[in-house]
C-alpha cells in the first residue's frame, strides 16, 4: 500500500509500504478515507523525538471504512464506517473504566520506555514510534487498529468523513480542555491556539454554557475563522497587551479558566541538537502561553494544558500557581470517553468541524500538506489528506 | 519469545532449580520486606519486589493459587505475593527473583540488558494484560521484518 513515511528531519515521502496486519484477536484493519495533520506530529517531524525511524508511518486522526476484523471483534463489521481514538487504550484497565484512557496501562507495546520517561506507562497512539510503543499512523491506505471495539465508533450516517475525522482527535481534545477545566455557566474561558483544538475548546465552552469565550493567537485568518464559526471574542496577541486585555474583559477577575491549546510548543520548526535528540530531553520547550495563562487566570480558577509537551520545561511560574490557588491540569485526550457524544452533537450540528480542513490533498500531496501545515501559510489550519485520490 | 532478559534469567532458574519445589509453596505468603542494595556477583538475598496492579480480584489473576502462563517458566526462581489493592482497584501481584541469582549492578545490569528486575516487570505486565484484556498486545512488525514490496 501507498503511505506518507518519515524519512528524516523535516524530510516526508510517499512510499510503498507492507499491508497492515492482524496482530491481535482484538484487532481490525481499517481503509483509510480521511487522515488529518496534527500539531502534535510536528515534534516528530522536526525529529525532536527519539526512537522514530525512517519509514515509520504519521498520522493517528482518521476516520475510515473497517476491512477486516479480528476473531474476537464484537461491535464492527466489515464495511461500517468508524472513527478511530488517536489513543490506543484497552478499555479494560483500572485507568480507563475511570475514563482516563490515554493513561491505559496495555495500550503500548513498549511501557519501560515511557515508564522511564514519565515515571508510568502511557497508552499507545497512532503514528508514533514503535519503539516507544506506538502504532503505524493513518497517513496510509490501511491502518491497523488495537482493541478495535474500545476504540473504533461507527460514524452516523449523516455526519460526513471531513467533519468525523475531527472527532478522533482534535474535538475530544477540545472537550476534554473544557470539561476538565470544569467550565460551567457564566464562566470566562481564554484560550490560547485559534487551530483546531484551540477553536473546538472555544466551542466546547460555549456549549458547556461559558458567558464568554476568548480566544488568543497571532494568525488573523484563524483569528476570523474563530469568531465565525465559534461566536467567540479574540484577542491577537502581537496587537494588543492580553493580559490586561483579559482583565478588562473579565471585571478585573481574570477568566475563570485558562486553557492552553498552542499545539506544538513552536511548532517544530527548531530543529534539536544531537544532545537532545540523543536524550529526548528538548531544553528549550518554553511555555509561553501556559506561563501568560497562569499569570492571567483568576484566584481559585483553573488553567488546562493541553498542547505538546514531551520533556522538562523551566522558568515555570509555580508562585504563581500556589498563590493564587490555581488548579492546573493536563492530559492527552480521552478519545473514547467522549467520541460517542461528540458524534451525537455532530449528527445534530451542534458541533461543526469540516471548515478546519483548509487543505484537502490527496495522500500523494503528503509532504506539501505538511509544509502548509507546519509553516501556517497560505491559511492552513489542518491539512486533510485521501488515501483514495 | 526473544528476549535477552529472559536468557540470562533462565541461567538464573537452573541456579535456583534446586529450590523449586519449596519456592513454589512459599508463593503468596512470603511477606514484603524493603528493597535490598544492589551488590555485584552472585547475592545470595532475594531482590527488589517489582509490582503491578490488576484491574481483578485476586482469585482471577492466580485462580486456584496456580501461576498463569507467563509466570509459570519462573517457577523456583521467584517468588510471589498477592493481595487485594486499596480502593476497589483489583489486586497487587509482587514478585521477586530468589537469592543466588547472578547479577550485575544498576546501571551495568541496563546496558548490558540482563536486569532481572526489568524482565520481570515485563512478565507481571504480560500477566497483567492477559488477566485484564485476554491478550497480550504485540506491536506492529518491522517493515524489515516483514515480505519485501516493490519500492
Amino acid at each position: 500500500m501507498r503511505a506518507l513515511c518519515w524519512e528524516g528531519v523535516d524530510a516526508l515521502a510517499v512510499r510503498q509500504v507492507p499491508d497492515p496486519e492482524l496482530r491481535n484477536a482484538h484487532d481490525m484493519i481499517v481503509r483509510v478515507r480521511r487522515s488529518a495533520t496534527c500539531g502534535a506530529d510536528l515534534p516528530l517531524l522536526g525529529g525532536r523525538l527519539p526512537f522514530l525511524a525512517a519509514g515509520d508511518v504519521l498520522g493517528h486522526e482518521f476516520v475510515g471504512e473497517v476491512a477486516e476484523v479480528g476473531p474476537d471483534v464484537r461491535r464492527h463489521r466489515v464495511g461500517d464506517r468508524v472513527v478511530v481514538s488517536a489513543a490506543v487504550a484497552c478499555g479494560s484497565c483500572w485507568y480507563c473504566r475511570q475514563g482516563l484512557h490515554s493513561c491505559c496501562d496495555n495500550g503500548g507495546t513498549a511501557p519501560a520506555v515511557t515508564e522511564s520517561a514519565w515515571g508510568q506507562p502511557t497508552a499507545g497512539c497512532f503514528g508514533h514510534p514503535r519503539a516507544v510503543g506506538g502504532f503505524a499512523g493513518s497517513h496510509a491506505e490501511y491502518v491497523r487498529v488495537p482493541y478495535a471495539d474500545v476504540g473504533a465508533f461507527t460514524v452516523p450516517e449523516p455526519v460526513s468523513d471531513d467533519r468525523a475525522v475531527f472527532a478522533s482527535d482534535a474535538a475530544p481534545t477540545g472537550w476534554m480542555g473544557a470539561e476538565l477545566g470544569e467550565v460551567g455557566p457564566g464562566d470566562v474561558v481564554a484560550v490560547w491556539g485559534a487551530g483546531a483544538v484551540g477553536q473546538l475548546t472555544a466551542q466546547a465552552a460555549t456549549l458547556l454554557g461559558a458567558d464568554r469565550v476568548i480566544v488568543i493567537d497571532r494568525h488573523p485568518e484563524r483569528l476570523r475563522m474563530a469568531e465565525r464559526h465559534t461566536g467567540a471574542e479574540t484577542l491577537n496577541y502581537e496587537l494588543t497587551d492580553v493580559p490586561a486585555e483579559l482583565r478588562e474583559r473579565s471585571g478585573g477577575r481574570g477568566p475563570d479558566v485558562c486553557v492552553e491549546a498552542v499545539g506544538a510548543a513552536d511548532g517544530g520548526a527548531t530543529p534539536p541538537s544531537l544532545a537532545e535528540r540523543f536524550t529526548g530531553r528538548r531544553s528549550g520547550e518554553d511555555p509561553l502561553a501556559v506561563r501568560e495563562a497562569v499569570h492571567a487566570c483568576r484566584k481559585g480558577g483553573t488553567v488546562f494544558v493541553s498542547g505538546t509537551f514531551t520533556g522538562f520545561v523551566d522558568t515555570f511560574p509555580l508562585g504563581a500557581v500556589m498563590n493564587k490557588g490555581l488548579t492546573l491540569r493536563s492530559a492527552r485526550q480521552h478519545g473514547q470517553r467522549w467520541i460517542p457524544m461528540l458524534l451525537d452533537r455532530m449528527a445534530r450540528d451542534e458541533l461543526r468541524t469540516e471548515h478546519l480542513a483548509t487543505h484537502r490533498l490527496p495522500l500523494e500531496q503528503g509532504p506539501a500538506g505538511y509544509a502548509l501545515f507546519r509553516d501556517r501559510v497560505d491559511g492552513c489550519v489542518r491539512a486533510v489528506f485521501t488515501p483514495e485520490g | 519469545m526473544v528476549r535477552m532478559g529472559r536468557r540470562v534469567l533462565l541461567g538464573g532458574l537452573a541456579l535456583a532449580a534446586a529450590t523449586a519445589g519449596a519456592a513454589a509453596r512459599r508463593a503468596l505468603v512470603v511477606p514484603r520486606r524493603r528493597s535490598w542494595p544492589r551488590v555485584a556477583g552472585t547475592d545470595r538475598r532475594p531482590g527488589r519486589w517489582q509490582v503491578v496492579t490488576v484491574d481483578r480480584p485476586p482469585g482471577e489473576v492466580l485462580p486456584g493459587g496456580r501461576w498463569p502462563d507467563p509466570l509459570r517458566p519462573l517457577d523456583g526462581a521467584v517468588e510471589l505475593h498477592l493481595r487485594p489493592a486499596p480502593g476497589g482497584r483489583g489486586s497487587e501481584l509482587a514478585a521477586r527473583p530468589l537469592g543466588g541469582v547472578a547479577t550485575l549492578p544498576g546501571m551495568a545490569a541496563h546496558l548490558v540488558g540482563d536486569d532481572p528486575g526489568l524482565f520481570l516487570r515485563d512478565v507481571l505486565r504480560r500477566v497483567k494484560q492477559l488477566t485484564e484484556t485476554g491478550e497480550v498486545l504485540r506491536a506492529d512488525r518491522s517493515p524489515v521484518d516483514r515480505p519485501a514490496v516493490p519500492g
